[in-house]
């Protein structure tokens, strides 16, 4: 698979770190040229030497979209830091070069519901961390005899 | 009319004063708080602070009982999310977004966000209707119901000088509405005779204007677009 990820923060490159391993095809499209290190954090081998393509350049910018491989994508992963941003680019890349698959990071929970309805895949990190706050906070205090709950099995789930 | 404003920056706050001085219900809605304090004092409860790409500043609003919705924030990806869930989601008939980068009008396009105005752009149409070609002066166009009206000189050595307006065979879809003669116009007769230095008036299909200038340009030239 193709897989093109826009926003290398520590969410997109990870992603695109563990993409590659698997054997993916994987371009990053970031604004920021610094952030290519975090690609190479961690590896043995360069980013590119790896297999993978690093693009500068921001993704309302067809051109930058372009160059990243957006035509050939089979899946697009929207993971900038922010959620106008990612909600747009990957409707962009449903409807302007009708990528198969449009993953979104959206981190208000609301709006990541709607959207989700619409067609979208988003993903809500905010969602996931109140639920297992809310799961931490019923379980009982560490050191305490705890008995098995579903809310605890629900913890080893996300993580 | 109802209408929400998102941006409380000098467009979204000149907007708000117009309306609410035609009698209209106006909230804006403002992101940052040094802005919204600032115009806490003019605006009092037509003016509330959030994030208007947010849902629940959305409906806090009011949005569900919205005529209109304005997104002129700074930040084209917040006017396009805005527009797009007052229209899709909560079902508002009307909205209008602010382009701020002419480079994005493609995606508010894409994006149905229509109409999408962008000042780069009005301004680059006003150049070229200021700027005569031929003589030729857009005096109205009206996109929606496909009507234009414009203004041509007539060249000295048009095709057209010297012709009845009964003779003269202008293609479907256009019509000599007005002739301005030595500072004075009328409404020409089947027996007018077109004369150098006439400005004529046309009404016209969008589109036929440069089949149009050629009657009235130097040599039956169609002017250069």
């Amino acid at each position: 698979m193709f897989v093109l990820i826009v926003g290398a923060g520590r969410l997109g490159s990870a992603i695109a770190k563990s993409a590659l391993a698997e054997g993916h095809e994987v371009s990053v499209l970031d604004a920021d040229p610094l952030s290519h290190e975090r690609l190479d954090a961690g590896q043995d081998k360069s980013w590119e030497d790896s297999g993978g393509q690093f693009t500068v350049g921001t993704a309302l910018e067809i051109d930058a979209l372009a160059q990243a491989g957006i035509e050939h994508a089979d899946v697009f992963i929207a993971s900038t830091a922010g959620d106008n941003t990612n909600l747009v680019i990957a409707q962009i890349a449903q409807r302007r070069f009708g990528v198969a698959k449009a993953i979104v990071r959206v981190m208000d929970p609301a709006r990541a519901d709607w959207y989700g309805a619409q067609g979208l895949h988003t993903i809500s990190p905010t969602k996931h961390a109140i639920e297992m706050f809310e799961s931490a906070l019923s379980s009982p205090p560490e050191g305490e005899q705890a008995s098995p709950s579903p809310a605890q099995g629900r913890t080893g789930a996300v993580a | 009319m109802y209408a929400i404003i998102a941006g409380a920056g000098k467009v979204g706050r000149n907007l708000a004063r117009e309306l609410i001085a035609k009698g209209h219900e106006v909230t804006l809605i403002e992101s940052s708080r040094p802005s919204y304090l600032a115009n806490e004092e003019e605006f009092e409860h037509a003016i509330q602070y959030g994030e208007a790409t947010e849902l629940w500043v959305l409906e806090r609003a009011g949005i569900q009982r919205a005529d209109l919705v304005i997104a002129v924030t700074g930040d084209d990806e917040d006017n396009i999310l805005v527009c797009q869930v007052a229209k899709e989601k909560y079902l508002c008939e009307r909205i209008i977004a602010r382009v701020n980068s002419p480079r994005n009008h493609d995606h508010f396009r894409l994006l149905g966000i229509q109409p999408a105005v962008s000042a780069t752009d009005l301004i680059l149409r006003l150049i070229e209707h200021e700027v005569p070609r031929y003589g030729l002066v857009h005096l109205l166009a009206l996109e929606e119901e496909r009507l234009e009206i414009i203004e041509l000189e007539v060249a000295a050595d048009a095709p057209t000088v010297g012709e009845r307006v009964a003779d003269i065979s202008l293609p479907e879809g256009c019509l000599i509405i007005s002739v301005l003669r030595a500072g004075s116009g009328f409404v020409p007769k089947p027996d007018t005779v077109i004369q150098e230095g006439d400005e004529v008036l046309l009404v016209l299909d969008p589109g036929l204007e440069e089949s149009i200038t050629a009657y009235f340009a130097p040599n039956g030239q169609p002017a250069a677009f």
